[in-house]
């Protein structure tokens, strides 16, 4: 589904990422793991397309295209989407006017008629349920003052929404209480399936004990330095990241 | 991203402005220029009584004296007043009964504009009093508004059918002499709207006008008076459009409002007129008079206004707090893109005890346009206990435009509590990919962004002229990413 060869990155002309080898088929949990600068929420942005991420070499197709000669909004279009680490606050743009936009503007890239009310209402319901987040959150404009863990809900809700074929979740995670991080885990949980695939970028072993990932990389310096199945997530967590340097 | 914006902007910058179109229907015009002889032949031709030619010619030699403002942040080539034809009527003017009297052509214009008397009358419920050019044509619901002793019409048959009421409040608010624009408007004004609401009536319907102007050259100078008795209430919605020209039209309106006791006013404005070229050619230069004023105690003007349009503007609708506990209400989206320019904002004059205003504004640059906010806030010495509360905000789009504030507040009592609360800030490109990343294309997120930035301004529009404000604000700032 998804290819990456040997992708160079850069911000402002540092590289951050540097011959990146990657490769996800439908179906697939991947975790990204690794210390902090290491260029895993770039590789995320890179893929979602953000100008400020330059691609230097290298390439990305995702089911058969090129990926990177698509504009961020094709690209979501095409079924990609992105769980933020730091969403975005909206001031005045109601939840529920901001996913419904987004959702017809994605069927319009497919040659789909807007949504109709009642089809929408249900999947708003449905979604709200899932995450466990309540009306009053859809009728607030997006992010504006959400607690952290409420917006970290909300990129799960947005992800239930828009059913994207694969989707990147950055540090969704990160300063999550329990409870919270098992309603991620059981959003994330449902939408895979034999036809979608999940990369998840996480600091801790912990969320893996609930998405439990197909395989697990470890990136350092920009590049992909160990790759193994779920135990290695538990290795880096008992050893910490040190072992790898050499 | 910079260059697919710039992409982006050359695309939509070469779009035309959707309105501009010119209905060909035969005028009778004045000859060009103005004097003495032309004002004495726009009074005859309205068979205005005595003191109205009198006033207009007393404005005019006033205006003679006078020059114009130069105070604004604005620059423009200087308008050459004897170069406009200040009367042009469509020639069929009888009085009409039926749509079916009204000339095809005139209703044609009305419905590439999507206004319609017939779709008006039929679906919406809204009386309107369309002002094509400078004679209102057909007035609609009046009947029913005349049961309720509710004056609504165009200025001329006012003038014929309620001249006593004309005379006691003409001028009242805005003196012909004011500013070189209102003594300009009161010496030649063409038609415009009267209404009168009576001693505890409340208006059942919101009164709309729509204001086009048509003809080639011919300045636009319309004259609306709102008079709100005591205990009465009324929502009014003024909203136009123009079609596009290469020379500059110009346009000085005059609007007074008077509320009585316990009386409420809301006036609403949605202008979309023709901004100009990309280039900053033509465009409308629209220099207006707006002022309400609180005569009695508990009374409530409150002005609403959507700014898209207009290559220049130059308005400030204001609020004169006589009553006790009155209050006085200004509520602003200024939108400029390209070469456009506004100067705009409002003055709120606190004279009676216990008054209050409140004004929210919201200015929006983009291109290589420039937009200010100028506002007053004045407590006199006897105002015992008024309150303000301002707040201004300006949100840029690019790095070519420019956003001012420039608030005047004058406190001469120290009861008085006033507030100030201004914020600049820019579209962010985390908002923008934040947007994108869920599908939403570059334009459609800036119309996202800059609606929910004017939500507070909008949700004081009436609901049918809040949908159109929304699509205007979306369509004036396409492409012009910062």
């Amino acid at each position: 589904m998804l290819i990456i060869n040997d992708l160079n990155v850069s911000i402002q002309d540092k590289e951050i990422i540097s011959g990146l080898n990657l490769e996800v088929k439908a179906g697939e949990v991947h975790a990204i793991m690794g210390p902090n600068g290491t260029g895993k929420s770039t590789l995320a942005w890179a893929i979602a397309g953000n100008d400020a991420y330059t691609v230097t070499g290298g390439s990305i197709t995702y089911r058969g295209r090129d990926l990177l000669a698509l504009s961020p909004e094709e690209r979501a279009s095409e079924g990609l989407f992105l769980g933020f680490q730091y969403p975005v606050e909206i001031p005045g743009v109601s939840m529920t006017n901001f996913i419904r936009t987004a959702i017809n503007e994605q069927r319009k890239y497919r040659g789909l008629s807007p949504i109709a009310a009642p089809e929408f209402l249900a999947k708003m319901d449905e979604n709200k349920k899932l995450v466990g987040i309540d009306s009053k959150l859809t009728n607030r404009s997006v992010n504006e003052g959400f607690s952290g863990g409420e917006k970290k809900k909300n990129e799960i809700f947005q992800m239930a929404m828009l059913e994207p074929t694969l989707a990147i979740l950055d540090e969704t995670d990160s300063g999550l209480d329990i409870d919270a991080l098992k309603v991620v885990a059981n959003g994330v949980n449902r939408m895979r399936s034999k036809e979608n695939a999940i990369i998840v970028i996480t600091h801790y072993q912990r969320l893996l004990e609930y998405i439990v990932p197909d395989f697990v990389h470890v990136l350092y310096k920009g590049r992909i330095v160990k790759s193994g199945g779920k135990e290695l997530a538990l290795e880096l967590e008992e050893k910490g990241y040190a072992w790898l340097k050499n | 991203m910079e260059n697919d914006q710039n992409n982006l902007l050359d695309h939509i910058t070469q779009s035309e402005y959707k309105y501009g179109f010119v209905t060909d229907i035969e005028m009778e015009t004045a000859p060009k220029g103005l004097n003495e002889d032309v004002i004495r032949f726009i009074s005859a031709r309205k068979k205005e009584p005595e003191f109205l030619l009198e006033m207009r010619l007393k404005a005019y030699h006033d205006w003679l004296r006078m020059s114009e403002p130069r105070w604004a942040h604005l620059s423009y080539q200087p308008v050459d007043y004897q170069d406009i034809y200040y009367y042009a009527a469509p020639k069929k003017k009888q009085e009409l009964q039926s749509l079916e009297e009204v000339d095809p052509e005139l209703l044609k214009t009305f419905e590439k504009l999507g206004i319609s008397l017939e779709e008006q009358k039929r679906l919406t419920g809204v009386a309107v009093d369309a002002v094509f050019d400078s004679v209102s044509v057909k007035t609609t619901f009046s009947e029913i508004l005349e049961k309720l002793g509710i004056i609504f019409c165009s200025f001329s048959e006012a003038v014929q059918r309620h001249p006593d009421l004309v005379r006691q409040y003409i001028g009242s608010v805005v003196p012909p002499n004011d500013n070189f624009f209102a003594a300009l408007n009161t010496a030649v004004f063409s038609d415009g709207s009267f209404c009168y609401i009576p001693k505890g009536v409340r208006c059942p319907i919101e009164l709309s006008t729509y204001f086009r102007i048509n003809a080639a050259k011919t300045g636009q100078f319309e004259r609306t008076l709102i008079i709100a008795d005591e205990g009465s209430y009324v929502s009014y919605m003024e909203g136009c459009t123009a079609p596009m020209r290469d020379e500059n039209q110009l346009h000085a309106a005059v609007v007074e409002i008077i509320a009585m006791k316990d009386a409420a006013v809301k006036y609403s404005t949605v202008q979309n007129w023709y901004p100009g070229d990309k280039e900053g050619r033509g465009g409308i230069y629209n220099f207006v008079t707006k002022r309400g004023m609180c005569r009695g105690s508990h009374s409530r003007i409150s002005w609403t206004q959507v700014e898209t349009g207009s290559a220049i503007t130059w308005k400030y609708p204001s609020v004169i707090l006589m009553g006790d506990h009155s209050t006085g209400e200004f509520y602003s989206v200024a939108v400029t893109n390209h070469h456009q320019q506004a100067d705009t904002g409002t003055k709120m004059i606190h004279i009676g005890s216990n008054t209050r205003s409140t004004i929210v504004s919201k200015g929006i640059s983009a291109g290589k346009s420039n937009n200010s906010y100028r506002g007053l806030v004045k407590i006199i010495k006897r105002a015992q206990n008024a309150r303000n509360y301002s707040q201004c905000d300006s949100l840029l789009l690019g790095d070519q435009c420019g956003a001012h504030t420039f608030p005047y507040i004058n406190v001469e009592n120290k009861s008085a509590i006033v507030e100030h609360e201004a914020t600049t800030s820019k579209i962010s490109d985390d908002q923008l990919f934040y947007c994108r990343q869920r599908g939403i294309s570059i334009e459609n997120a800036i119309g996202l962004i800059v609606n929910g930035y004017a939500k507070e301004v909008l949700r004081h529009l009436p609901m049918e002229f809040a949908v159109e404000a929304q699509k205007f604000l979306s369509i004036s700032l396409e492409g012009s990413v910062g």
